[in-house]
C-alpha cells in the first residue's frame, strides 16, 4: 500500500481536524449564547482528540509525536485547506463555515470507514458517529437562522458567499488520487465534493439562502500544498506557545 | 492464574471520573482482557475519541489491578472494537438512572434524531421532553427539558 499517498491523506485530515478545533475553541467564553458557548467549545474537543488519534495512526507510519508535530510545525508545513484558519469573524461567519466543513468531514469519513487502509477505517468509522452531532447542530441553526429574520438571512447568506470559494479548496486534489482509488485507500475528493454538494443543497434549499453557483468561483486552493492566508501563523504561535517553552515538560 | 471473570470483578472497582456511580465494566469500554501467569493486558477503548478521561481510566486500571498484587499490568487504547452506547449494561443503565443522567435509547447504530426527543425524564419518568442541545458539560451528555416535571436534565447520548 502506498505508504506516501496514506499519510498526506492522514495529515490534511488531522491537520483540518486541529486548525478548526482550535478556531472552535475561541468561541469559548464569548459564545452568543450558554449553549453555542457550550457548542463551539464541544467541538473544539472532539475535533482536536480527533486529530490526535490521526497523528498518532502517522506517528505509527514512522512520524513524530503527535504533541511534536501539532505544536512544532510553522505554517508551511500545514495541510489544512484554507477554510479552517480563517479567523471566526462574527457568528454567522463561524455558523456556516461549521456546516460547510462538518458536512464534508461526515461525508469523508463515512467514505473512509470502508477504506483498505484498516486502521483509518476503523477510526474513521468511529469518528463519523460522533460528527452526526456536529452536522445534526449545524442543520438545525441554518435551518432555524436561514428562514428568520431580513437580518439573520442577509448575515448568513453574505457569509456563505465568502466562505464557499474557501470551502471548495476542502477539495483540493491530492497528488496521489490515483493511487488512493486504486489501492481502495479512498475514493478520491472529486467524489466527496459531488456528494457534499447535493448534502449541502438539500439544506440550503429547504431555507432562505441561496447556493452561490460554484461554477462562477474560483476555489481558494493551496493549503495542502502549504500555502496559507496570512491567518494560520498566528494562530499556530499562539496554540503552541505554552508547549514551546519546554516541548519537554511533563503535563 | 487469574481468571477473566475475577479481573472484571476487581476492574468493577474503576469508575468513569466523570460519572462516579458507573464502572468501567459497565460503561462498556473494556474490550479484551488477556491473562498469562506474569501478565495481565487490558484493552480498552474511549467512549469518544476525544474523551479526556481516557488516561485517567488507564492509570486506575493499572493502580486497582495493582492493588490485588498483579504487577504486570499492561493496558492498550484502541478502536479495534469501537465503543458505542448499546455496550452500556442493564446495571450500567440502572447506576446513570439513578444518578440522575437518563441513559442512551438502544438503537439500531444508527442514530436517528428522532430518539433524541421524548426522553424518559430521570426525574419524573415522563416521556415528555425536548432536546435542548446535543452539546453538553462533557462530550458524552446532551441536555433536555422535560415538559412535565419542568426539570432540565442531561442524558448519556446515545452513539
Amino acid at each position: 500500500m502506498s505508504e506516501i499517498a496514506i499519510k498526506e491523506l492522514l495529515y490534511k485530515i488531522a491537520d483540518d481536524q486541529l486548525i478548526l478545533g482550535h478556531r472552535n475553541s475561541e468561541w469559548t467564553g464569548f459564545g452568543p449564547l450558554l449553549e453555542e458557548d457550550i457548542a463551539f467549545s464541544s467541538m473544539a474537543q472532539d475535533k482536536v482528540g480527533q486529530s490526535q488519534a490521526m497523528y498518532q495512526l502517522l506517528h505509527e507510519l514512522g512520524e513524530a509525536e503527535p504533541d511534536t508535530v501539532a505544536f512544532m510545525r510553522n505554517s508551511d508545513q500545514f495541510h489544512n485547506c484554507q477554510l479552517a484558519e480563517l479567523p471566526n469573524g462574527e457568528y454567522d461567519f463561524s455558523l456556516i463555515r461549521h456546516f460547510l466543513f462538518d458536512f464534508a468531514y461526515a461525508i469523508r469519513f463515512e467514505m473512509l470507514s470502508n477504506s483498505s487502509y484498516v486502521p483509518l477505517a476503523k477510526l474513521s468509522k468511529k469518528i463519523q458517529g460522533e460528527l452526526r452531532y456536529h452536522t445534526m447542530h449545524a442543520n438545525t441553526w441554518i435551518k432555524q437562522l436561514g428562514s428568520a429574520t431580513e437580518e439573520s438571512i442577509s448575515r448568513l447568506q453574505n457569509s456563505l458567499n465568502e466562505a464557499m470559494p474557501y470551502a471548495l479548496g476542502i477539495f483540493e486534489p491530492s497528488p496521489y488520487e490515483a493511487e488512493l482509488k486504486s489501492e481502495g485507500i479512498f475514493d478520491g475528493e472529486e467524489a466527496l465534493k459531488e456528494k457534499w454538494l447535493a448534502k449541502i443543497t438539500e439544506v440550503i434549499n429547504q431555507t432562505q439562502l441561496q447556493l452561490p453557483d460554484i461554477t462562477t468561483l474560483e476555489p481558494k486552493m493551496g493549503g495542502r500544498a502549504g500555502q496559507h492566508t496570512e491567518h494560520l501563523q498566528p494562530l499556530l504561535d499562539e496554540m503552541a506557545e505554552v508547549f514551546r517553552i519546554d516541548p519537554t515538560a511533563d503535563w | 492464574m487469574y481468571s477473566e471473570a475475577q479481573i472484571l470483578e476487581w476492574l468493577e472497582e474503576v469508575k468513569d471520573p466523570e460519572i462516579p456511580v458507573l464502572s468501567l465494566v459497565d460503561l462498556g469500554v473494556i474490550t479484551n482482557i488477556d491473562i498469562n501467569e506474569h501478565r495481565v493486558a487490558v484493552t480498552m477503548t474511549p467512549t469518544f475519541v476525544g474523551c479526556p478521561a481516557i488516561d485517567y481510566m488507564k492509570q486506575d486500571v493499572i493502580e486497582v489491578l495493582n492493588s490485588y498484587g498483579i504487577d504486570n499490568v499492561d493496558v492498550q487504547v484502541n478502536f479495534d472494537e469501537p465503543w458505542n452506547s448499546n455496550k452500556i449494561t442493564d446495571k450500567g443503565r440502572k447506576a446513570l438512572k439513578d444518578f440522575g443522567l437518563a441513559p442512551p435509547p438502544k438503537h439500531n447504530l444508527i442514530v436517528d434524531i428522532d430518539i433524541l426527543d421524548n426522553i424518559e425524564c430521570p426525574n419524573c419518568g415522563r416521556n415528555n421532553s425536548v432536546m435542548k442541545t446535543p452539546f453538553g458539560p462533557t462530550a458524552c451528555r446532551s441536555i433536555h427539558f422535560c415538559n412535565n416535571c419542568k426539570e432540565t436534565f442531561e442524558q448519556f447520548k446515545p452513539l
